[in-house]
This record gives C-alpha cells, structure tokens and sequence, in this order.
C-alpha cells in the first residue's frame, strides 16, 4: 500500500495552506484519491446549481413578456390565448403575506418561551420534539389534515359554502396549513438567535430592574433581529415554493374564484392559484401543458427564492458575534 | 421586586405557555384525526394493506366508483408497489445524497480555498431553497427525455413491453434529483457538525504525523457523527415527504420496479406514497378512497415520527464523545 510517488502529478489542485508536510504529493494513494473526489464533488455541486439557475434564466427571459405578468390566465387552445399568470402570482403574494403572518408571531412566541422560560421542563421537552416532528412532517399530511379541518361545518365562514356542504378550499384555509412548514424554520432560527445571546446580558438588563417580558422585548429581540429575519426569510421560502398544500387546499384554480361579494374577504374565501401550482399545471404532466408559460412562471419564482436568499445572506451578515 | 413589577411578566409567561400548548394540541390533534380517518382502510384490509396483490391503480379506480354510486364501500388495497417505489427511491437517493454531502462537507470545512468556500457555502443555500417544482419541470424537460432517448435502448423496451412501457419516467430521474435536492439539507447540517469539532483534538493527530486527510476523516468526522445523523434524518424525511417533483418524473403508474430485471429496474416507472395521495386528491369526495387517502398519509406520519425517535435515539450513545446533536 506504500505508493508514494514522489514525482506523480498531483491529482488534485493543492490544498490551501501549502507547506511540504501539507503537500498532499506524499499521501498514500487512497487519501489522494478521496481528495481528488471531494474536490469534483465541490465543483460538481457549484457547476450543477450554477447550470440550474443559469438554465432558468436563459429560459426564463427567453419566453417572459410583461403581458404574461400583468394578464390573467384563461381557457384556450394556443399560447396566445391562454394569458398570462397574473392571478398565480398575486395569489403567491396573498398567501405568502398570510401565511407567515400566521406562522411568525407564533413561531416568535414558541421560541421565546422554549428559549427563555420552558417551565414546567417536561413541557419544553415536548414542545421541543413536537416542533423537530412538524420539521420532518410530509407537507402532504398537512394538506389532507387542512381538507378534513375545513370541511367542518362550524369553519364554514372561512371558504365557499354551498346548500350547507363547506367547500374547504380558499386562501383561508391554504394560508393556515402553510403556516405549519414555515413554523419550525422560525422558531429554531429564533430561538438559535436568542440563545446565542450571553447571559450577562440578560442579567444587566434584570439589575437594571426590567421585568424578564420587558427584556426580552427591549432587549434579547432586537439583539437577535439577524436570526429573526433568517427564520421568516427561510420560512417564507418554504411557504412560495410548496405545491402540495396548494393543490388540495387552493382549489388550483386557474383564476381568483371569489365566494360572497365581500370584495377583499369574498377572494380570501374563494379559490386561486399560486406560481407554483401554475408550473405544475403547464410542465409537460400537467394539465395544461404550455412549457414555455411554465418556464416564465418558474422564473419569476426562482427570483423571488433568490432576492429571499440574498436577503438572507445579508441578515446573516449583519449577525453579531457575541463573546 | 414589587409585586407589581411581577404581574405583567407573570402574565406574559402563561400568554406563551398557552400558546405552546395551543400548538401542541393542534399537532396532537392533527395526528388524531388523520388516523382516525385512516381507520377502515387499515381495517378492512389488515396486514394486506402493506402486502402485494393486483394493481393499486384499478384497486382505487373500484374503491372511488364504489363511493360515488352508494353500493357497499370497497375497501381492497395492496399498497407493496407503492411503498417498494417510496422505499426504494427514499433509500437509493439518501445513500447517494449521504456519501456526496460528506465529501462536499469535508471539502468545504477542510480543504477548500477560502474563495471556493465562499462561493459554495451561498450556492448550497440556495440549492436548498430552490422550490420542488422547479426540479421538477427541468426533469420533466431535460432528464426524463435524456434517460427515454439515450439511457433505454429499443430493446430494452421489448423485453419489458408485455409489464410496462418505458419512457423515461423512471426510478431513475426520481432518485438522481431528490440526491440533488436533499444534499443541500445534508451538507448545512454536516458542516455545522465538522466545524464544531475542537481544534486541539485535530492538532494532537496532525502533530503525530498523520496527514491532513486522515486526521480529519478519522477524528473529525468520527467526533461529527451526532451531527452526520440528524443531518441524514432530517433528508429522509425531506425524501418521505417529496411529492411534486417525484409525481411529475416518476412515471405515475403504481408499478413496483422489479430488481429481477437487472439494472433495467432502475429505468422502469414507479409511483411513491406522496405523490400517490397528490394524484388522487381529487377523488376525496369519495369517501372510501378518502380514508384510503388518509391511511396513505398516516403511513408517510407514521414513517416521519419514527424517522424522528429512531434519530434520537441513534444519537444517544454517540453524544458521550460527539460535539454536539
């Protein structure tokens, strides 16, 4: 097994710190070989999603025209009758904003109470393992769990009734269910965040004679802003790019379909679509099947994903390093 | 402290206490409802349910017409190729996934030049954030037409032409994306775990001349392992829970890719439980296909909540000597 060959050409870019003792020219084969392949599989991985997202741009700017942003979908047989997605993505716009309204002052609320009160202990245990149990749910669970709460009579107010038999689908309904996938997102990022904070600073804050809430809210929160943006950034993340829950519980109908006359709250209750159900419908297995549409839409999709994630890079940034 | 002072904390705390239970009671009550509606389906069926036996394709057909036209429920259902299919795809892709994300994490934490490290920590985020659908359109546009025109030659489709067609909707294309798609998730919890390993303990083995390679696949990797698990965890239920992307390049037939065909199976179509449940959706207003519906879903909980206490339990004896969970 001793082959070190001195004079071999290197099978990999040397490493960083180059000495002769971190040459890797002398390491046995098999350990060169490893770093030979960690080094294609960590080019691999930059080549691949640098492809993936170039090829979703070229495409995208390829086949997108305002019209398409600003025109509704419609039934028809060619691209040019079809429309554009303008309700798709008012409709991802919509449950974004409620689904995390939802899930955000909760999810704070979850993290600031596992993070800084969590008494009585067992209690914490198990709140702590239920959230990491929704962080592993299956989105689809959520889903179907949504179609059999909002079918009940009594949640009738919340989506279209018809002769007393509740529809169950609307934005409603869709938002709340979605709420759940961004839940554990906020509050492990929140409470990461808040436990990173030293406990000297909490104690300044006590001798100065601010109740443990008062802290928390003066204090402790605003030292965490960075994790706390991180945790709604990924969580919105989540809630733009799910389909499942949005097929069964949004109805996926091409258009807003309004329930009531109420003009904001009749939307609210009535059925739609979002982007990425409308890429589902138009990718080649999909109902209607207009990839060129679908490659639009996922491109407006792919750059919310990315202004989000830059978002995030630079809350991330603006961390503070606690010593 | 006046008592006064104390009030509006005291308050603030049963606020948060009672809204920690709120959710745990919703979650419990999720959990409740989806078995008790998966219920009949289970018990008609039995240890069937999980066993083979006809096609689940016409079996849901005669389940859903049975509940519309109010004869007597029918209840048969073998679900085997759809679970094989979950299995299968769940497995091959999280060993996959599991051996790059490594590489890619040593290689990140260890050996990468600090520019390649810059640019390949925002690139894995953004790997991970890229919605199902995407993955899924580019593999309904680009993998699935590669594997049916190059990968499948014309006689690899007569030989199976008398039990399933093949197109490219396959195994294959299900398992090569979600690698792709769950690495992401993998490599941030790795790199976290192989970061935290102490500086001194790599030191002490480098200073005893062995190389850097060794020295970190041997104690930083081996120190990491608490991490290498939650990390593996946390994908596999990512995988579990998969439904768009695998609905849209599997193939959509409730077929069980059968090893006997050699490497063939991995180009035959297939269907997982997740993606089952999205193409069956609309037929819940049936009410015995409703509750098989459900009892599909309650398999994929069923799997994720012990996906959950297997992780921690593995972790157990490993955080003796490990850095952290």
């Amino acid at each position: 097994m001793s082959t070190t060959v001195a004079e071999a050409p290197t099978p990999a870019p040397p490493p960083a710190r180059r000495s002769a003792r971190d040459s890797s020219a002398s390491w046995r084969l098999s350990d060169r070989l490893g770093l030979a392949f960690a080094w294609f599989l960590g080019l691999g991985f930059l080549v691949v999603t640098a492809g993936i997202v170039l090829y979703m741009m070229v495409q995208g700017l390829r086949y997108i025209t305002p019209e398409l942003m600003f025109t509704s979908p419609a039934a028809g047989f060619s691209e040019s009758e079809t429309g554009g997605f303008l309700d798709p993505l008012l409709g991802t716009v919509i449950v974004a904003a409620m689904a995390l309204g939802i899930a955000f002052p909760v999810g704070l609320g979850v993290a600031v109470w596992l993070s800084e009160y969590a008494r009585p202990t067992w209690l914490a245990r198990v709140a702590e393992s239920t959230v990491e149990m929704l962080a592993g749910s299956p989105s689809i669970v959520f889903a179907l769990f949504g179609v059999l709460l909002f079918e009940q009579g009594g949640m009738g107010f919340l989506s279209r009734t018809n002769d007393g038999v509740v529809l169950g689908r609307s934005f409603f309904a869709a938002s709340a269910m979605l709420s759940l996938i961004a839940l554990p997102l906020i509050v492990a990022n929140v409470r990461e965040g808040l436990q990173a904070i030293p406990g000297h600073v909490r104690e300044a804050s006590y001798a100065v004679g601010k109740t443990k809430i008062a802290t928390t809210r003066r204090v402790l929160l605003p030292a965490a802003r960075p994790s706390v943006v991180t945790g709604a950034m990924l969580g919105l993340g989540r809630i733009i790019g799910d389909t499942a829950i949005i097929v069964l519980l949004l109805g996926a109908t091409l258009r807003f379909a309004p329930a009531g006359d109420i003009p904001l709250i009749g939307a609210l209750k009535g059925t739609g679509s979002t982007l990425t159900t409308f890429v589902y419908a138009n990718a080649p297995t999909g109902e209607a099947n207009q990839p060129t549409k679908a490659f639009a839409a996922g491109f407006v999709l792919l750059t919310m994903v990315l202004v989000l994630n830059f978002a995030v890079d630079v809350a991330v940034r603006r961390g503070r390093k606690w010593k | 402290m006046n008592p006064e002072g104390l009030r509006p904390d005291r308050r603030a705390e049963l606020l948060l206490g009672a809204l920690v239970c709120g959710v745990l009671l919703f979650v419990l009550a999720l959990v409740v409802f989806v078995f008790r509606e998966a219920w009949p389906s289970f018990a008609h069926n039995g240890l069937g349910w999980f066993g083979s036996g006809g096609n689940p394709d016409q079996q849901i057909e005669k389940i859903f017409t049975s509940g519309n036209l109010l004869q007597d429920p029918v209840y048969d259902f073998h679900a085997w190729p759809i679970i094989w299919g979950t299995f299968l795809i769940t497995v091959v892709a999280v060993i996959l996934s599991f051996v790059a994300s490594l590489f890619v994490s040593v290689f990140v934490v260890e050996f990468a030049p600090e520019w390649i490290r810059r640019l390949l920590e925002p690139v894995i985020r953004l790997l991970a954030s890229v919605p199902s659908v995407i993955f899924g359109l580019l593999g309904v546009l680009i993998l699935v037409p590669f594997i049916g025109n190059h990968v499948i030659t014309d006689g690899n489709r007569e030989s199976v032409a008398y039990v399933v067609s093949l197109s490219g909707y396959s195994l294959l294309a299900g398992v090569l994306i979600l690698t792709l798609m769950i690495a992401p998730l993998m490599v941030a919890v790795f790199v976290d775990g192989l970061r935290s390993v102490p500086r001194g303990w790599l030191e002490g083995s480098l200073g005893l001349g062995i190389n850097r390679w060794r020295t970190f696949w041997k104690i930083g990797v081996r120190t990491a392992r608490p991490a290498l698990v939650a990390g593996t965890v946390l994908a596999t239920a990512r995988a579990i829970g998969e439904v768009v992307m695998l609905a849209m390049v599997t193939g959509g037939v409730a077929f069980a890719p059968n090893p006997a065909d050699g490497l063939l199976f991995f180009v035959e179509p297939t269907r997982p439980l997740a993606a089952t449940i999205l193409q069956t959706a609309e037929e819940l207003t049936s009410p015995p296909m409703r509750q098989t519906i459900f009892a599909m879903a309650a398999i994929l909980l069923f799997s994720a909540m012990m996906l959950s206490i297997a992780g921690w339990a593995v972790k157990q004896p490993m955080k003796r000597y490990g850095v952290r969970s």
